[in-house]
């Protein structure tokens, strides 16, 4: 039977399953990374941010969260602009981040 | 010199008072309504920011004020104003005048029980900042179940502060911290557990303190995550089961684990709140006892002769609090000289 509505995918995060592999793997070649405080410079900045949806941050709080999907998704829009390098206060290579986890989702520059 | 000078609460800041009287040429006198001095110093484990050990600072403190008059297990039964002196009696019998008097009762730990919703004394395994530095200090505790090493633990800001309907609007200044150090010192303990606080600000004001933070983050690994705590239950297994929102993800966000640590924060002390009655001094909108002045004079009564150091006056780190211990003894100082000239000009 067809109500014309379906009930949405759990929205909400366990942290007692999520993967967190891709992350521990990033922060084996990126250990700044843990550094990050969430506070949202690196996405004000991004020029790609308006019509996208890219924020670094939250390529963050994606990895950390176990949202490989989201993360992937927002990557795809970067430009490697490296905006959101100059103005990390706490020092994260940003720029060299994203490579980094491109590298890990196997992205080519062409596929971006 | 003869002058009575009455410290009631031999916490930190009764201590260091005390100790720059004796250097000033007094020999005051320590009420301390327990059975030790140090005040919370005794209970805490290693102190931020340099992980000093508690005890060897209040040991320190303690051998310097040897020459005091100290009464323990004691407590002030009348105080009353008598001319230009306070009449106070003991509930040993002793009654004392003196020319000035420094309250140095300090605060009291929020009572995690009223936040029924994270389960203390009710869940096994919910402990407080306080329990868990008892535990460091080697209590034996049977809510911290390690037979197998800890593989989660929790960490949960604010209880019992910024929070209106627990009956405390105010920040208690050094859980943030504390949460911090304490995370850390699991992180120390079990290498391998996930530890995770959660903030809905990270206050970490103090020298040092935003170092304890990027190495919690980065040498650590404790994850962060900012949302305030709503719900806490309990599995078949009796270990914890937290809620919150991933408010910077937006969204609802769970986790199980083998210890819950409620960041319990500081109220005034509810003794404090008798004295004050006894001696009509007045308390400020936080709850805690009023100043002269919050700028100026945070460590003068409005009424003369009658002085604060500590956190009798709000939350304070121990640095803070022995600053203030050695302002009010120089003003004690300060006011006695002052009523001795005036005395003398009048003769
Ligand atoms: C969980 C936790 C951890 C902390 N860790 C640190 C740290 O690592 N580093 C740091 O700098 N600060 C720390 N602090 C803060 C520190 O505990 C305070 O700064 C310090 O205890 C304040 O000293 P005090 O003398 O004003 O009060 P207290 O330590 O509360 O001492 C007050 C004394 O007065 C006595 N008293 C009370 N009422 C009466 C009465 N009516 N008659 C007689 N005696 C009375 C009490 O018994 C007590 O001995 C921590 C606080 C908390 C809550
Ligand atoms: S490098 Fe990518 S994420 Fe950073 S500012 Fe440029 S477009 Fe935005
Ligand atoms: S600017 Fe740096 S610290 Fe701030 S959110 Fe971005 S990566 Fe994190
Ligand atoms: S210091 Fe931190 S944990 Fe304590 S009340 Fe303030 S914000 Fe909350």
């Amino acid at each position: 039977m067809d109500f014309g509505f379906g009930i949405a995918p759990s929205s909400s995060i366990n942290l007692d399953k999520v993967d967190l592999s891709l992350y521990r793997k990033v922060k084996e070649v990126e250990p700044d990374i843990e550094r990050c405080m969430a506070c949202g410079s690196c996405s004000a900045t991004c020029p790609a941010a308006k019509f996208s949806g890219m924020s670094v941050r939250k390529v963050i709080l994606g990895l950390q969260r176990g949202q490989q999907k989201e993360v992937r998704k927002m990557l795809s829009n970067c430009m490697l602009c490296g905006k959101c390098n100059m103005v990390c206060p706490r020092g994260i290579n940003t720029r060299h981040l994203i490579l980094s986890v491109c590298r890990y989702f196997d992205m080519k520059e062409e596929q971006k | 010199m003869k002058e009575n000078i009455v410290i009631i609460g031999g916490g930190a800041a009764g201590l260091e008072a005390a100790y720059q009287l004796l250097t000033l040429g007094y020999t005051p006198i320590i009420i301390e309504k327990s059975g030790h001095l140090g005040g919370h110093l005794y209970d805490w484990n290693r102190l931020f920011p340099d992980m000093t050990p508690a005890k060897q600072v209040a040991k320190a403190m303690m051998e310097r004020v040897k020459d005091a008059n100290i009464f323990l297990n004691t407590e002030i039964i009348s105080i009353d104003k008598k001319d230009d002196a306070y009449a106070i009696v003991l509930n040993n019998g002793i009654s004392i005048s003196c020319t000035a008097v420094l309250v140095t009762t300090g605060f009291q730990l929020f009572d995690a029980h009223k936040k029924e919703e994270y389960g203390y004394g009710i869940y096994d395994h919910v402990i407080t900042n306080k329990d868990l530095e008892g535990w460091f200090n080697g209590n034996k505790d049977r809510r911290v179940d390690d037979k197998d090493g800890l593989k989660a633990v929790g960490f949960v800001h604010c209880v019992g502060s910024r929070d209106i309907k627990a009956g405390n609007s105010q920040c208690s200044k050094v859980c943030c911290i504390t949460a911090i150090k304490q995370a850390i010192e699991m992180k120390e303990k079990y290498p391998d557990a996930e530890v995770y606080c959660f903030y809905m600000d990270l206050r970490m004001f103090g020298k040092k303190y935003e170092d304890f933070y990027i190495n919690g983050q980065k040498d650590h690994g404790i994850h962060f995550i900012r949302g305030r705590v709503s719900e806490v239950s309990e599995n078949i297994d009796g270990k914890v089961i937290v809620k919150a929102e991933d408010t910077l993800n937006g969204k609802p966000i769970k986790v199980t684990l083998d210890l819950l640590v409620l960041m319990a924060g500081i109220v005034c002390n509810s003794d404090t709140a008798k004295l004050a009655s006894a001696l009509k001094l007045p308390t400020d909108t936080d709850g805690f006892l009023k100043s002269k002045d919050n700028v100026l004079n945070i460590i003068e009564s409005p009424k003369e002769g009658i002085f604060y150091a500590g956190a009798c006056t709000g939350p304070k780190t121990v640095p803070e609090t022995v600053a203030e211990a050695r302002a009010a003894a120089l003003a004690i100082h300060n006011h006695i000289n002052s009523h001795k000239s005036w005395t003398s000009d009048s003769e």
